[in-house]
């Protein structure tokens, strides 16, 4: 018996255009589960459109994305979310009229079933589920180290915080891949080191795949397994950190070439 | 755990319906009130057993039901309806329908209120889920629109339905709050007519300033209404606090976000359209029954904007909010006329208000000072009943602006405010 398991994830030849304009063209790469994916590129090289025809936000022209070997084109993205694709984004989108508890706890609404009725009678179902759900987003609040902030409503909360709730909420949907849009922009060098390590022990503890869009090349090049290089929605590069850092067409975009005379 | 109160050390203890004890106390000192105020068995609060107000406190009650569903549709789940008289008009007319006689020109089945009451809300909460699907496509101002077409639907549809709602400007009886077990047989228990006290409220004459045997029927139905709140509210509270309110509080805060997070848009909406109606069609059935006849007209546009306000200046998204708004929208009116009588008064013989009073109130033709003519036509300023409309639509655009969460805003402001004295904050 062999084990030939498909990828976990495979972007292939993927084309997304708005009008005239191309977003994404022939994007293709493969991870592997428990993987830590980088993707880079200079802003609006089509990272987060990338991330959104995931999470079948927007939809491909072109191309096929599948998860473990099935093609997910096309899928709505609360089916997509239930795969076990679990996502940050890159300006906060948290619920900013409810608690962090709250926040953290809607992370659980693919792993719970409690419906209207069982929910508007409480005892029994409905109770257990929730004190079950609040376990868990307990032990969310203390890997993330955000105890104090428990019962603020987030919008209060700064902005580092804010970031780590958010990545709090995805990880309550106990998924198998997390896609980590700019965890640390915007952040200082401490806060910066904070989730540098947060992202490391969520590896370490919960082996959760994932895939980090960053402009911060220190953070990527420390962390990352593969880094994969897009510029102006193509794919110019991609390898181990170092490959990248030596790729001439990586150099290149972020660079800029010589003038020769 | 004395002295400290905010220490849980379950989860259980923490996530209950009334975590604290003052808010345990706040909740029983309202049910002693709501037992000893309509009997007339309070020293001070007397006048809570007056019958003419507590007509008003039904009607209060009976609006709160409504109100909870469009808190739940609005406040929770974001979604801004002004169709709220449509779906509560679609429960009374089941209800009549269902519980009322039958004339020569209208039909009734002369069912019990155990049918026709719990159908009033599912016939309602049906058409609600069956115009979702055409509401989830829209948002915001556009919603507003799409469900305030409904209300026209309705009143088009009323009128000219003659054999359900009694034709133009007549309308048709209610069925009466009473409980039968089947159609022409005695009712067990009746919640309209008066009668001796209840056997279970006999404790109430131990206390030693009291001495009931007699109950109006205003007060039996309160008593009927108050318990029906109570479970109604409790089931609110419950669908807020579990899987499903947090899909729609998602859905109000972000959707695209809700959606990535697994919420399924659509359907949460859907939800959301036919849980509100539920309440919408009972609150709609029991407005009708304890009102005792209603005209097509009734179900305008006005009864929708009176449950905006009922949201808006009570606090969009609480229980609390949608109780003190309900209140405040109901009784306000009454209030404003006694106000208004008592200046007039005031004007006219003379006392500490008297200058107040002959400013504000015109009260004959030839008085040139005052807003409100009082009483009615005796002068060219505004009736009481335009002036309520004036103050509402003042109040509602204050809040909006200056305290978005209502009249639970301020309570909350206050509350923090005497917690943190003698600091500010």
């Amino acid at each position: 018996m062999a084990f030939v398991t498909a990828p976990l994830l495979e972007f292939e030849n993927v084309g997304l255009s708005f009008k005239g304009v191309n977003a994404l063209t022939d994007m293709s790469f493969t991870m592997t589960a428990g993987e830590l994916f980088a993707v880079i590129g200079p802003n609006g090289a089509g990272k987060t459109s990338a991330f959104n025809c995931l999470n079948g936000v927007y939809k491909p022209q072109r191309g096929d994305i599948r998860w473990k070997g099935d093609s997910i084109l096309g899928m709505r993205p609360d089916k997509v979310a239930e795969l076990g694709i679990a996502r940050t984004f890159q300006n906060i989108e948290l619920f900013a009229h409810m608690t962090v508890l709250q926040n953290i706890t809607l992370g659980r609404h693919i792993r719970t079933n409690v419906g209207w009725l069982a929910g508007a009678v409480w005892y029994g179902k409905a109770k257990r589920e929730e004190m079950a759900n609040r376990e868990k987003v307990e032990e969310i609040i203390d890997l993330l180290e955000i105890e104090a902030w428990r019962s603020y409503p987030v919008g209060l909360l700064p902005y580092g915080i804010q970031k780590r709730v958010e990545l709090g909420r995805a990880l309550a949907m106990e998924p198998e891949l997390l896609l980590l849009d700019e965890p640390v922009a915007g952040m200082n060098l401490e806060e910066t080191e904070d989730m540098a390590r947060f992202i490391l022990d969520i590896r370490e503890e919960l082996g959760i795949a994932m895939i980090l869009v960053e402009h911060d090349m220190g953070l990527v090049m420390d962390i990352a397994d593969r880094i994969l290089v897009l510029d102006f929605g193509q794919v110019i590069g991609e390898g181990t950190p170092l490959e990248v850092q030596n790729n001439p067409n990586v150099i290149k975009a972020y660079l800029g070439e010589e003038l020769t005379a | 755990m004395r002295g400290r109160p905010n220490l849980y050390t379950e989860y259980k203890a923490e996530m209950g319906l009334f975590p604290s004890m003052s808010k345990k106390i706040a909740i029983g000192l309202l049910a002693l009130i709501a037992i000893l105020g309509p009997l007339a068995a309070l020293p001070f609060l007397g006048f809570a057993g007056d019958a003419s107000w507590l007509i008003l406190v039904n009607k209060a009650l009976v609006f709160a039901i409504a109100a909870l569903g469009i808190n739940l549709l609005t406040g929770v789940a974001g979604q801004v309806s002004l169709g709220h008289a449509f779906f509560m008009a679609v429960g009374a007319y089941t209800a009549v329908v269902l519980g009322g006689e039958a004339g020569n020109t209208v039909w009734g089945l002369g069912l019990p209120i155990w049918i026709w009451l719990p159908a009033a809300g599912v016939a309602a909460a049906l058409i609600g889920v069956f115009v979702a699907p055409t509401a989830v496509r829209v948002r915001g101002l556009y919603l507003a629109f799409v469900t305030l077409g409904l209300v026209f639907i309705g009143l088009y549809l009323w009128r000219n339905l003659g054999k359900i709602a009694g034709g133009p400007g007549t309308g048709r009886p209610w069925p009466e709050l009473e409980f039968a077990l089947w159609r022409n047989m005695d009712p067990l228990v009746s919640f309209t007519s008066d009668g001796p006290l209840w056997w279970w409220l006999t404790p109430v004459n131990w206390l030693p300033w009291v001495h009931i045997e007699e109950m109006d029927g205003e007060v039996k139905t309160f008593f009927f209404l108050v318990v029906l709140v109570a479970v109604f509210a409790i089931i609110a509270k419950n669908l807020m606090r579990t899987r499903i309110g947090r899909s729609w509080a998602a859905i109000r805060d972000r959707d695209i976000a809700a959606e990535v997070m697994g919420v399924a848009d659509a359907k949460g909406k859907t939800q959301a359209f036919g849980i509100s109606s539920f309440y919408a069609g009972m609150g709609g059935a029991l407005f009708a029954s304890v009102v005792g006849r209603i005209i097509p007209e009734s179900w305008d546009i006005f009864l929708s904007v009176e449950f905006v306000a009922i949201i808006l200046i009570g606090g969009a998204g609480t229980i609390v909010g949608t109780f003190l708004g309900t209140f405040f929208v109901v009784l306000s009116p009454r209030i404003v006329e006694n106000v208004t009588g008592f200046l007039a008064t005031q004007a006219e013989d003379g006392g500490p208000f008297s200058w107040l009073g002959s400013i504000f109130v015109r009260s004959s033709a030839d008085d040139w000072i005052g807003i409100v003519s009082y009483p009615d036509a005796a002068g060219p300023g505004l009736s009481v009943a335009q002036l309520n409309i004036v103050l509402f639509g003042v109040l509602i655009v204050v809040f909006l602006i200056a305290e978005p969460l209502g009249l639970y805003g301020i309570w909350l402001r206050a509350r923090n405010y005497w917690k943190g004295w003698p600091f500010t904050y």
